[in-house]
């Protein structure tokens, strides 16, 4: 066993024990506590908790490496990820915890209908499996690499250990197990960065740092044959750029998965906090990451730059063994790299990398001491079983607090609804082992997949819902399912899905871009339809105008500044 | 069904409107809304500049500038506007604080302390 592999089983080990601590320390006895941790966790570990939940495996081990790769394009993933918090602080967070139920389905059910109720739990569930299944694999890549297990084991004991917490924990468990796994990754993430940052500058802030680096980074790519790093729109058409970005936004503000993290809080003003806090741990690493992406490919560049193959540094041959990294047959010395695939295999470059292993790596490429290298697995690891334990609990309560309790049994007594929530559980990490075993394309197109998704279906309707009264039943079911027809057709138009042929970009509209399209189309549909058909209840009028003010009108205190 | 009915009325401010509700002394409700809607315009006026904006329409423009290594406009797309994002949910959190308390909506525990 090297250095790397002693010292990644240590810390995987030892942070696996802490999570699996926590969970025994919170198991729940009630529903409240399962879906809603008792709705009393504090802004700021709440804060840390919707971080863990947002920030996945394509965060955490794919995000620098394809900004490396998109070079200035790369924003697209920085601003859409980020920029979404904006959206969810202002606009649904503290109207969703004011209205104060369990899952995204059931205040579209209160809102508008049963029906729409349904459709949304359907739609949750196959939103947080797409999500769900890059969380898997990306946990298989971990343990492929550093610990030496075959990814199929790696994807099963990451999912044992998920589903021993949330199962017995439920969002109690996952809420106090995630606040550890964000200090776990963010460690893991900053802690290369910053050396990374002073070996390279001499600045040990990479985020003030790497501006220093750009105009070399910007020389030595030209020289292997790619676009100028600092330039926009290379990567993406500008209008793909916006729509990209736009998507990803409101696909954060849309998800499921994370909304429901806002239920949490004790209040409406701790929503409000909790996405702050959340913002503020989550742009940690997000402002590191382009830092990391560019220190890594200069680095890289560097490194393999005149070398003959025979010389080439040890991460080269230590990462061909996971098929990450390729050289193509009869290669003297690197001349030119790619991250693209096809490119490679017809011949375009000598090397291939894949984006997933910048930041796996680049504590290896950048020389560091193995204890850093066994840190960052466990950190990668962090990111993936955080986020897909968030999930497996939506996946849950979908299936069944919206769906089993509705139409099954709704006079089930609180320990047979507990019972069956965790059933529903187990049931979900069975499916997602299955398809972490059996991924249909890399990590982070399926996440852009569960974006588009979100913020076609359910953004546009959960805004209107909340801010224009007049928005009915049938308005938002037929905004949902034209955003979701209108954006599914699309992704598979233009990916190669279940079989389909790939076809070109229309308007050079990439697939992760369509969603905005979507939600647009959602919003018109939804304004249309409900101006046509007639007003909802007074009642259900009523309860949108209460959802506006945090807490019962008491003598104003306005005197008191 | 009758229980969805239940739970709806439970979704509002633990049951019954407030005092007032549907009188003449509702003006107050108007004006924290139109408050609540002006600083969330404002707001997310700044969000969209600095990122669409900045970030995407003018960075091309803004890349001629150069800031202690970075064009401006790249620096607005890969680091700026994250900062300028926190920065806008802070102030709306805070904001919202004051205007809650102004018009006496916000949550207190039984001794009136912030809960």
């Amino acid at each position: 066993m090297s250095d790397i592999q002693t010292w990644a089983l240590v810390f995987v080990a030892l942070t696996f024990s802490v999570y699996i601590y926590i969970a025994w320390r919170s198991r729940v006895r009630e529903t409240k506590g399962f879906f809603v941790a008792e709705q009393n966790v504090p802004a700021f570990a709440n804060g840390a908790a919707v971080a863990a939940d947002w920030m996945s495996a394509a965060s955490f081990i794919s995000m620098a490496g394809l900004i490396a790769f998109l070079g200035s394009d790369g924003s697209v993933y920085l601003m859409g990820w980020t920029g979404g918090f904006v959206l969810l602080a202002l606009l649904l967070a503290p109207y969703l915890r004011k209205w104060g139920k369990f899952t995204v389905p059931e205040f579209v059910g209160d809102r508008f209908s049963e029906s729409v109720r349904s459709v949304a739990a359907v739609v949750a569930i196959v939103v947080s499996f797409t999500y769900v299944v890059g969380q898997m694999s990306g946990g298989g890549i971990v343990f492929s690499r550093f610990l030496q297990v075959p990814q199929h084991w790696g994807v099963v004991i990451a999912a044992v250990v998920i589903f021993a917490y949330a199962v017995f924990g439920g969002m109690k468990g996952i809420t106090w197990t995630q606040v550890a796994q964000y200090t776990v990754m963010i460690v893991a993430y900053l802690i290369p960065a910053w050396a990374v940052a002073q070996t390279m500058t001499g600045i040990a802030v990479p985020q003030v740092s790497f501006g220093q680096i750009l105009a070399e980074l910007d020389a030595i790519g030209r020289e292997f044959g790619m676009d100028t790093y600092t330039q926009a729109f290379t990567a993406r058409p500008q209008l793909d750029v916006f729509l990209v970005t736009m998507s990803l936004m409101i696909g954060t503000a849309g998800l499921p998965h994370v909304i429901i993290r806002f239920y949490t809080t004790k209040t409406v003003r701790g929503a409000r906090f909790s996405a702050l806090w959340a913002l503020v741990f989550i742009a940690l690493l997000y402002t590191t990451a382009p830092a990391v992406g560019a220190f890594t490919k200069l680095n890289m560049l560097q490194g393999v730059q005149g070398v003959s193959v025979d010389a080439l540094p040890s991460w080269v041959a230590n990462w061909q063994a996971t098929g990450l990294v390729s050289l193509a047959d009869g290669t003297d010395t690197v001349g030119t790299i790619t991250n693209n695939a096809d490119t490679f295999a017809a011949g375009g470059a000598d090397m291939l990398l894949n984006n997933d292993i910048l930041v796996l790596a680049s504590p290896e490429i950048a020389g560091l001491p193995a204890p850093i290298v066994g840190l960052v697995a466990a950190g990668g690891l962090a990111a993936a079983m955080s986020t897909a334990a968030g999930l497996l609990l939506v996946i849950s309560s979908s299936a069944s607090h919206d769906l089993y309790f509705r139409y099954v049994d709704h006079h089930a007594s609180e320990r047979r609804r507990l019972f069956v929530s965790r059933v529903a559980m187990g049931v979900a990490v069975l499916v997602a082992i299955y398809f972490g075993i059996n991924p249909p394309a890399f990590v982070g197109q399926v996440v852009a997949f569960a974006f588009g998704l979100a913020a076609s279906t359910f953004f546009p309707v959960l805004i209107l819902g909340i801010f224009w009264k007049r928005t009915n039943a049938a308005g938002a079911v037929s905004g949902m399912l034209a955003g979701l027809v209108f954006t599914a057709s699309y992704m598979i138009y233009t990916l190669e899905v279940f079989g389909t042929q790939a076809h070109e970009h229309v308007l050079g509209i990439s697939p992760e871009g369509i969603g905005a399209v979507g939600a647009l189309l959602n919003l018109v549909v939804t304004v249309v339809v409900s101006t046509l058909t007639r007003p909802p209840s007074e009642h259900v009028q009523e309860m949108v105008e209460e959802i506006r003010y945090p807490a019962r009108r008491t003598v104003p205190v306005r005197s008191a500044d | 069904m009758a229980d969805t009915a239940d739970t709806g009325q439970d979704g509002g401010t633990g049951g019954a409107p407030p005092p007032g509700a549907g009188g003449p002394d509702n003006g107050w409700r108007k004006e924290y809304w139109t408050k609540n809607l002006r600083l969330m315009v404002v707001l997310l006026a700044v969000w969209f500049v600095v990122s669409f904006g900045c970030g995407i329409l003018f960075v091309e423009e803004l890349n001629q500038i150069e800031v202690a290594g970075f064009p401006l406009g790249f620096w607005f797309a890969q680091q700026g506007s994250i900062y300028v994002f926190i920065l806008l949910i802070g102030v709306y959190a805070l904001r919202m604080d004051r205007l809650d308390d102004e018009y006496g909506v916000s949550e207190r525990n039984d001794d009136g302390s912030r809960s």
